[in-house]
């Protein structure tokens, strides 16, 4: 690890105006402490800022906003989270150990990096880490790669598993930007595709901090699943996972929410499998349908193929499983 | 082909004539040179910056300085002698180096000693009271629940949490939230069968 100079701030205030152009934000660390150890990432000042932003979740009419600093574990046995935003909790708890998850931080959750085994290796191309080196994924061992919204520059898929959860509910993400003034970002919008920049993985400015996460109020906490499929059944990337959610008028879908993690460089909504249900009877026919419309897009890489039945057989299941599931 | 083979020979003679009188030529550097050279060093390279903590670990208060990239486990066993937490992958992805941070299970390979402070940190050297073993440390060898012991102590303070949490309600459940410690020896039976010791 590269030397570096710790420092932390106690106001959200100080946190800001202590940035430097190399300067890092430290919560949780699971991540960026890896980063660092390895030298992928070699920042020269921490700033600390576990004891800035505010770690409580709190349940308003319209939704719950859910403090940067609350740590995933509190976020998955909450019980106002539990209750109104299980498939959240589901999520959580399909992601990483326990001792990550009592580590890591919401915002860090958000922040963590969307990587590739070609990321962690220092000795092969990869144009995230030093953009202009290439993509060694591209045409090399790509099996966890994407199969859809990648570039001829990027093919790693974003690893969270809590942000498939908040794509599907449409959260929101509430930052405070280095100026001081604040801003609300809708979740869809916070992650980005890789193109021809895939060193950046998200929209958030430079040195902003998320504050908190808002997830809206809805009517999915009786029908929901997370669905995760991966080499070994826990703590492992997944090779795809599906979120779903139904908003069921006896047999008749009023809406529904899609979304997939290890498909793409960001959580991906399946927008148009969601429109085609939308209406409709939750029928075995139209379930296998909502999963082809979904595949339909897809266009998986030279060795991950497999990726492309696996993701309609994990929405069909799911949403199939959301009639049955209880809270 | 005999031609570029002496080519190269006469190269490498050159090349050590060369990187040898370097080599002697830099002994004469004059000692203001290399002290300038060391200003230079300081005003471009972060240098390493040592900070003076405060740590509770198993209920005694430890005062020492450390280096800002140090994690906690690197200060257990190299500064404190606590060397119960092992290091094995130190990448997170193992648990050999499980501790209790407030009363939860964390990795000490992720966590740096600097943010540590003020908070109640227990290692598996706290957990016996005496010589009395705790319950879970005696379950572990009363059900073979190790083979080479390297992973042990990481399994027995994720255990712990793993009670305290209350996910033992099936040998699924308690796998699952073991998933975090890996025991390459495979004594994966017999720490499950401690565990549920515990448990009842």
């Amino acid at each position: 690890m590269k030397p570096f100079e710790y420092t932390k701030p106690k106001t959200v205030r100080e946190a800001l105006s202590s940035v430097t152009k190399h300067s890092h934000y430290i919560a949780g660390g699971t991540n960026l402490v890896d980063l660092m150890k390895k030298q992928i990432d070699e920042p020269d000042k921490l700033l600390d800022i576990t004891n800035t932003l505010p770690d409580q979740i709190e349940v308003k009419d319209n939704g719950v906003v859910i403090g940067a600093m609350v740590r995933n574990t509190a976020i998955a046995v909450n019980k106002a989270i539990l209750e109104s935003w299980p498939l959240l909790s589901k999520a959580i708890l399909k992601g990483a150990s326990p001792q990550i998850r009592n580590m890591a931080s919401a915002g860090g959750n958000l922040l963590q990096r969307t990587r590739c085994p070609y990321f962690y290796d220092l000795t092969l191309p990869c144009n995230k880490r030093k953009n202009g080196s290439g993509c060694g994924a591209l045409k090399g061992n790509n099996r966890m790669g994407a199969i859809i919204g990648y570039s001829d520059a990027c093919v790693a898929v974003h690893p969270s598993d809590m942000c498939v959860a908040l794509a599907a509910l449409d959260a929101k993400v509430n930052i405070r930007k280095a100026d001081g003034s604040e801003e609300t970002m809708n979740f869809l919008d916070f992650h980005r595709l890789p193109g021809n920049n895939p060193e950046k993985d998200n929209n958030l400015p430079e040195n902003a901090l998320i504050t908190s996460i808002f997830v809206p109020k809805n009517n999915f906490s009786k029908h929901f699943e997370y669905l995760k499929l991966r080499d070994r059944e826990s703590y492992a990337f997944a090779l795809v996972s599906v979120a779903a959610a139904l908003d069921m008028d006896g047999n008749q879908i009023s809406e529904a929410r899609l979304a997939s993690g290890g498909v793409a460089h960001k959580p991906w909504r399946w927008t148009k499998a969601e429109a085609f249900l939308k209406g409709k009877q939750a029928t075995a026919e139209n379930f296998a349908e909502a999963a082809r419309i979904a595949a339909e897009d897809t266009a998986p890489l030279s060795t991950n193929a497999f990726k492309v039945p696996l993701l309609k057989g994990a929405i069909e299941t799911a949403l199939h499983t959301c009639l049955t599931n209880k809270a | 082909m005999k031609h570029s083979h002496s080519n190269a020979m006469s190269m490498s003679r050159r090349f050590f004539l060369r990187s040898s009188s370097a080599l002697a030529a830099l002994s004469f550097i004059p000692n203001s040179v290399k002290a300038f050279y060391q200003d230079v060093k300081e005003k471009f390279f972060v240098k390493k910056q040592m900070i003076p903590i405060q740590l509770e670990i198993n209920k005694k208060q430890y005062s020492l300085t450390v280096d800002s990239r140090a994690t906690l486990l690197d200060v257990l066993r190299e500064e404190l002698n606590l060397t119960g937490s092992k290091k094995g992958c130190d990448h997170g992805q193992c648990g050999a180096c499980t501790v209790h941070i407030n009363g939860e299970r964390a990795l000490s390979c992720l966590t740096l000693a600097a943010m540590a402070q003020g908070k109640a940190i227990t290692t598996i050297e706290g957990l016996a009271d005496g010589d009395n073993l705790h319950p879970m440390q005696e379950a572990f060898i009363e059900h073979d629940g190790f083979q080479c012991g390297y992973c042990t102590s990481g399994q027995i303070m994720s255990a712990v949490a793993c009670v305290d949490e209350g996910h033992t309600g099936s040998v699924e459940e308690i796998k699952e939230y073991m998933s975090g410690n890996l025991c390459r020896c495979g004594a994966y039976n017999g720490i499950t069968e401690a565990i549920q010791q515990v448990a009842k």
